[in-house]
């Protein structure tokens, strides 16, 4: 996977995730073509589009688009299983999840997707091991006391 | 300084703004406040600040004076910052910034942290954003932690040497004693990513590949087995929670063991054979139901087809595809497409099975769809299902997005090319596709058929009549008013004097046909190309109208003052034509030969094959009046030659051959010719492909002349002259000769000329010469090249004639060359 978008159907921007270096300018470029071109794409066509010499493959939840961008020896439709299981794991430890979530909890949903993909493979099968290692993780955050009185460096 | 704002509260801040200006200036607000209290390096609250950095570089605000607070974050003590700041690293930083290299040591650090979360996190970033030098630095900690039995590390390495390896491919090997024993265990997610690993370093590297591939036996951790193992426990194991996906088992790692398996098996027989069976149960036992089936069995149809598989395999592949073809999911039908694509050319018959599947896809609303179904539609075409499928393809055609006609027309005209069952039929095509999607048909499209109608002899008058149709009522359409032009001034006479057979023919006099020529002209939908075209016609037409010659000089005559150059030029060469050289028009203006159908490379080569080959005369037999106008004659080569018509290159006009003009007459004289050289307007015109082949230099001309000897053909007074051989492949009564002439006096030879005739049943053409001077001493050669037509196969006689200047005299001889030997005109 080079790339993961997630964006509204207005077209605003919820999650971004780069497994390839590109320039800032580049990025944001890119980002507004695929967005154009996703959001004029009807019910009635495949969840695949050629895009340069990538694969784009999407799927809208609700109110959010999932768009994973790939390349050309990529299994298209496990991408879609690919990016099924990430909503999966979004609902396993939202509960439910829904856009807002999303919004107001960004820097979890990159949490989750750090622990489900690495260097854009897919890193952990296991919806439950996922799962854990996110909130075990989030055990060893301090609370606001333990955070004031541990040293900086 | 008042704590800064919590991040949901700036989240929620920002999304009551209203409009995009409100929200910049909240934003700017904000970062003034962040800006700030990263100056007073505030450990409190940076991770707060940095963490709203974030989202405002997500909404797409700059952030860069946040890299550095990043790499403060990594450095501290707190997970919370920890956290914070390899996220921020990630976004905010790539291999570009400088300050990057600045993690590699906090990094290095957190690969031997104590807590497993910790260096998680550190395995993660290097694994997403590492630059090669912090490849390199790390690698080693990787592979150390590649090698750790705690799970959830072991898979993270894995994947973060799979980007070490992205990066720096040389640090491959490093990791190779890491993987033998990856596959050994039981943690789905490790052998998921060792599967990758493994994949990573298969498709890399050719050593590894054979180093995997080994058969080691009494071994068992040999690959090939050991995946063919891991998968088939997968398939019969029963139903295990935690990877389940809808009834089939941890299908991620079902793919990726495919797909290593593909690689593995790829071009290797042994292999190969090991996974038949594993194929063959996945292939027949996965469910379809759910999209998960699919992919597994999607995967497994392009492992089939990639590795040495047996057919009994290979059919059932195809099959699976076919099924998918008729599934009502567009993803499963696109997929189908797209593999049998790649399959149709080494299973053809396996797949036309499937053609009328594949043709009713051609009007499914996906474009994608369309396109993958047009492509393939094209590929099975065939001489036996052409009639059927053209007619699918032309009725796609009329109503498909315009982004596909191009490609659509084009495939259409090379697929008649091929199968058309009749020429009627191939006219008719065309005809089609020119009126339906002309303008959409390529540029290289046109002089390939009007090759194509030229040779169709029979049909000329039925073709010039339907194109006349055709243009009648709209002429906007480019390429078909080009090929519409050109025929009308070839076969104009056919058409007013109603000679078509195949239909009903009209009436039309000369003046509708002259009518419909100048509006073309003078329309301002005509490309500078089409009026060029339009001109030339009408100029035709002089020679075969009867009645409207007048009309005609006079249309011509205004062009000659043309603010188009192009087609002043032609314009004013024509008015030339009609008054100095009347005598010269109809041979000039003679119906085009049959053109040789030269390589079957498609429309590039035959783009020079052009239009307008009266400009063609390097070597002509001027016609019989009794006087000799070979001053004339040159002026006249000069002029045509000077002209550029588009899109033909320029013949090589060069006065040598045409002073030839005269002479000839005398030479062929000699040669006992009975009758006069021009009687029947046979054309003496140079064919078309011989331009071609000269300017190309002969790559079409195969090495048969290794084994044709050269000779020598004349050798006197310190001047050799030596012909060499070249038959061409594709026309059998073409000789090319390559004359060599050497110079083995002290003095050079100037202003060479070397002539030749031919007796009458041969045609002769005379490239340029490379000089026209020899240089003493043999110190070099003038090269001209001959070409000689033999379509009768007679024995192979010539006479030279040679002009020099020597040692300040001029010097002539004449010569007959007699000595060709026989493979160079049997």
């Amino acid at each position: 996977i080079h790339f993961i978008l997630l964006f509204s159907r207005q077209g605003k921007l919820r999650l971004q995730k780069w497994y390839t270096t590109l320039p800032d300018k580049e990025k944001k470029k890119i980002i507004r073509e695929i967005v154009q071109i996703i959001l004029a794409r009807n019910q009635k066509t495949s969840s695949f589009v050629d895009w340069k010499d990538l694969k784009l493959v999407y799927k809208r939840y609700a109110s959010l688009y999932f768009c994973c961008a790939i390349e050309d020896q990529d299994n298209e439709l496990l991408t879609l299983e690919v990016v099924h299981r990430y909503v999966e794991l979004l609902d396993r430890y939202f509960g439910n999840v829904c856009e807002l979530d999303i919004i107001f909890n960004f820097e979890k949903a990159y949490f989750i997707l750090d622990e489900f993909i690495i260097g854009g493979e897919v890193q952990e099968t296991s919806k439950k091991t996922a799962v854990k290692a996110i909130e075990d993780s989030d055990m060893l955050q301090e609370t606001v006391e333990e955070y004031m009185n541990k040293p900086a460096f | 300084m008042p704590a800064p704002i919590r991040l949901r509260e700036l989240i929620r801040t920002i999304r009551t703004a209203r409009t995009q200006a409100e929200e910049r200036e909240m934003i700017q607000k904000e970062c003034a406040a962040i800006r700030s209290s990263f100056r007073e390096e505030d450990n409190t609250y940076r991770c707060r600040n940095v963490a709203k950095l974030l989202y405002m570089h997500m909404l797409g605000y700059p952030a860069h004076f946040g890299q550095l607070e990043c790499l403060k974050l990594i450095a501290s003590q707190k997970f919370t910052d920890k956290r914070i700041g390899y996220l921020g690293a990630m976004l905010l930083l790539d291999e570009r910034q400088d300050v990057h290299l600045l993690m590699t040591n906090c990094i290095k650090n957190d690969l031997n942290h104590s807590t497993q979360y910790v260096q998680g996190l550190a395995l993660c970033t290097l694994g997403c954003m590492g630059s090669s030098e912090m490849c390199r630095d790390l690698a080693g900690e990787v592979e150390k932690l590649l090698k750790t039995s705690n799970s959830y590390l072991r898979k993270k390495a894995a994947l973060c040497a799979v980007h070490v390896i992205r990066k720096v491919p040389e640090l491959m090997e490093m990791f190779l004693p890491a993987t033998k024993n990856l596959l050994n265990e039981k943690n789905h997610g490790v052998l998921h990513t060792s599967v990758v690993l493994l994949t990573e370093m298969c498709e890399r590297s050719p050593d590894m590949l054979a180093h995997f591939r080994k058969v080691r036996p009494l071994s068992s951790s040999q690959l090939v087995p050991q995946l063919v193992r891991i998968l088939k426990n997968l398939i019969m194991s029963g139903y295990s929670p935690e990877h389940d996906v809808s009834g089939i088992s941890d299908p991620f790692l079902q793919v990726r063991i495919l797909r290593l398996l593909r690689i593995l098996g790829r071009n290797d027989d042994d292999s190969s054979e090991a996974m038949n069976d594993i194929l063959a149960q996945v292939a027949t036992n996965t469910e379809t139901s759910k999209n998960v089936g699919n992919a597994i069995l999607y995967e497994t149809v392009l492992t089939i087809m990639d590795i040495k598989s047996e057919s009994g395999l290979r059919v059932l592949a195809i099959n699976i595809l076919g099924r998918f073809l008729l599934n009502n999911d567009k993803n499963i039908r696109y997929v189908a497409l797209t593999s049998l694509l790649k399959t149709v050319q080494t299973d053809h018959n396996a797949v036309q099975r499937h053609r009328s599947t594949i043709v009713d896809c051609l009007k499914d609303l996906d474009v994608s769809i369309k396109r993958r179904a047009m492509e393939l539609s094209f590929a099975l075409v065939n001489g036996n299902n052409v009639r059927g499928m053209m007619k699918e393809l032309l009725y796609f055609l009329d109503s498909c997005e315009p982004e596909f006609k191009a490609d659509c027309a084009s495939g259409i005209f090379l697929a008649a090319e091929k199968y058309a069952p009749s020429k009627r039929w191939h006219i008719d095509t065309i005809m089609r596709v020119l009126t339906t999607a002309g303008s959409y048909v390529r540029d290289d499209a046109v002089p390939n058929l009007i090759q194509l109608i030229t040779n169709s002899v029979e049909m000329h008058a039925y073709t010039v009549q339907r194109l006349y149709k055709a243009i009648l009522g709209d002429y906007s359409q480019q390429p078909l008013v080009q090929v519409a032009s050109w025929c009308i001034g070839e076969y104009g006479d056919l058409l007013v004097s109603g000679q078509c057979e195949e239909e009903e023919p009209i009436q039309v006099t000369e003046d509708e046909v002259l009518d419909i020529l100048e509006s073309i002209l003078i329309s301002n939908m005509s490309a500078s190309v089409t009026r060029g075209y339009a001109l030339t016609a009408i100029m035709k037409l002089s020679t075969r109208f009867t009645c409207t010659v007048n009309r005609i000089k006079k249309v011509v005559s205004i062009y000659g003052s043309s603010i188009d150059v192009e087609l002043q030029q032609r314009a004013v060469e024509y008015n030339a034509l009609f008054k100095k050289y009347d005598h010269m028009r109809p041979a000039l203006l003679e119906r085009m030969p049959v053109m040789e159908k030269v390589t079957t490379n498609g429309p590039a080569e035959i783009v020079q094959t052009n239009g307008e080959t009266e400009t063609a005369v390097l070597e002509t037999k001027p016609p019989p009046s009794g006087l000799q106008p070979a001053n004339q004659a040159n002026d006249l080569l000069d002029l045509l030659g000077g002209s550029d018509i588009t899109p033909v290159i320029p013949t090589a006009p060069t006065s040598k051959p045409a002073s030839a003009g005269g002479e000839l007459l005398d030479l062929l004289g000699d040669l006992n010719l009975t009758g006069s050289p021009v009687s029947a307007p046979a054309p003496q015109i140079a064919q078309p492909p011989f331009l071609l082949d000269g300017l190309t230099s002969q790559p079409l001309f195969n090495d048969i002349a290794a084994g044709i000897p050269s000779i020598t053909a004349y050798n006197k007074n310190g001047l050799k002259i030596d012909f060499t051989f070249e038959r061409s492949n594709t026309n059998p009564s073409v000789t090319v000769i390559t004359i060599q002439a050497s110079n083995s006096t002290e003095l050079d030879m100037t202003d060479f000329v070397f002539q030749a005739a031919v007796p009458k049943t041969f045609q002769l053409q005379l490239l340029s010469p490379s000089s026209s001077v020899i240089p003493a001493f043999n110190s070099g050669t003038i090269t001209q090249v001959i070409k000689v037509l033999n379509p009768q196969k007679q024995q192979l006689r010539m006479r030279i004639k040679l002009t020099y200047n020597h040692k300040g005299s001029a010097m002539q001889d004449l010569a007959e060359v007699n000595n060709f030997p026989p493979q160079s005109w049997q």
